[in-house]
């Protein structure tokens, strides 16, 4: 009973992708139900996101160099909410 | 690079006295052995059921010598472990979700015991069976809205406007380089505002909706800015309406390039939220 859109035309907008791990990471990360209780690392769920993007974003950065993300201009800076965006 | 981070292969031959935690991947009303026989948990090993209150939460073996607080902290911030562990525990979310309602758990959420887990469905069994109710016959499903093609086009031919006027090289350059920058900010808030005519539309279809932060553009690969980053939970039964009305806002406003995901376990819907406010949301465009 698996619902699945679809593979559709390659000018279509809605063209079917397999699990892209930024999508995934905005779900795993940032949604789904916090508890609480006898866990081993309980941290806020901003800072969960913040550390792991440090991790993504390091990684990303390490293949970019700074002048070519300037090049592309300011977009909207990260998933990261909260403070800690590095203005210009 | 580190030993530890290689995959175990089989079954690990616990070292006497080592603790193994239980890394919760989420909650149902019930999974028979045949369902969990099929998933594959953290490291490769099973997952099993820990019943309690009517409910069962589904985990996976998580020695704490990797999953504990100061190796998880550490293994969170290490890229390959961390996409390893996100797919993983989708995949045993994906996989419980296909079989019937799943409240899913947040990323690295790990017990010291399953004790620790049965204590969470006893306290919380009323909300969690109230949120599997909700959840029940529904499905996520992301649409992503990035400015569009005819808005970076304009951007282009404004510049190259600029470019033909009268003056020294300098002037010409500069007037180019701020008509670019005009018709970029233009493109930037007509796509905004048609994300957020988008995600009304969306949110008015769907039973819930949610809009994540927009993912920045190092991580997200696109060509250009992303103005919409929803989350809507849609009953399967009218999933191909909701595909209709995604396709015909695609239509409609060209201004921005929409993207469809799904379907998702209902990641974004597993709190209990108030109704969203979505246009007070933190918005792309400035």
């Amino acid at each position: 009973m698996t619902t699945t859109l679809a593979p559709s035309s390659a000018d279509d907008p809605l063209a079917y992708r397999p699990v892209a791990l930024v999508d995934l990471l905005d779900r795993v990360l940032a949604a789904g139900v916090v508890v609480t209780g006898d866990i081993t690392l309980a941290i806020a769920g901003v800072d969960l996101v913040r550390i792991s993007l440090r991790a993504l974003i390091a990684s990303v950065g390490a293949l970019t160099p700074p002048e070519l993300r300037e090049a592309v201009g300011p977009g909207p800076e990260g998933p990261v909410a909260g403070g800690g965006q590095g203005g210009a | 690079m580190s030993a530890t981070a290689e995959p175990p292969t089989g079954a690990r031959p616990a070292a006497p006295g080592a603790a193994v935690g239980c890394w919760l991947h989420g909650v149902v009303r019930s999974a028979g052995p045949a369902v969990l026989a099929g998933i594959t948990g953290m490291d490769g090993g099973p997952v099993r059921a820990v019943p309690g209150a009517g409910l069962v939460a589904v985990v996976s073996a998580a020695p704490l010598a990797e999953y504990g607080e100061e190796p998880l902290r550490r293994n969170l911030e290490d890229l390959a472990w961390l996409e390893r562990a996100a797919r993983t525990h989708h995949e045993v979310v994906a996989a419980l979700s296909r079989a019937g309602a799943v409240v899913p758990t947040r990323l690295a959420t790990v017990y010291h015991d399953s004790d620790g887990v049965a204590r969470l469905l006893a306290e919380r069994a009323a909300g969690l069976a109230a949120t599997l109710d909700r959840l029940t016959d529904r499905t996520e499903w992301g649409v992503k809205g990035y400015v569009g093609p005819d808005a970076a086009a304009r951007a282009a031919s404004g510049g190259a406007r600029g470019g033909t006027a009268v003056g020294g090289a300098g002037a010409a350059y500069l007037r180019r380089r701020r008509a670019e920058l005009t018709a970029r900010d233009e493109g930037q808030r007509a796509a905004a505002e048609a994300a957020a005519t988008v995600h009304e539309a969306l949110a008015g279809y769907a039973v819930a909706a949610h809009r994540h932060a927009p993912q920045d553009r190092r991580l997200s690969g696109a060509p250009t800015a992303m103005v919409l980053n929803g989350a809507y939970l849609v009953d399967t039964a009218a999933l191909s309406g909701f595909t209709a009305l995604v396709a015909a806002l695609a239509g409609r406003h060209p201004e921005v390039r929409l993207e469809l995901t799904g379907p998702w376990p209902a990641y974004s819907f597993a709190e209990e939220r108030p109704p969203e406010p979505a246009r007070t949301l933190r918005e792309a465009a400035r």
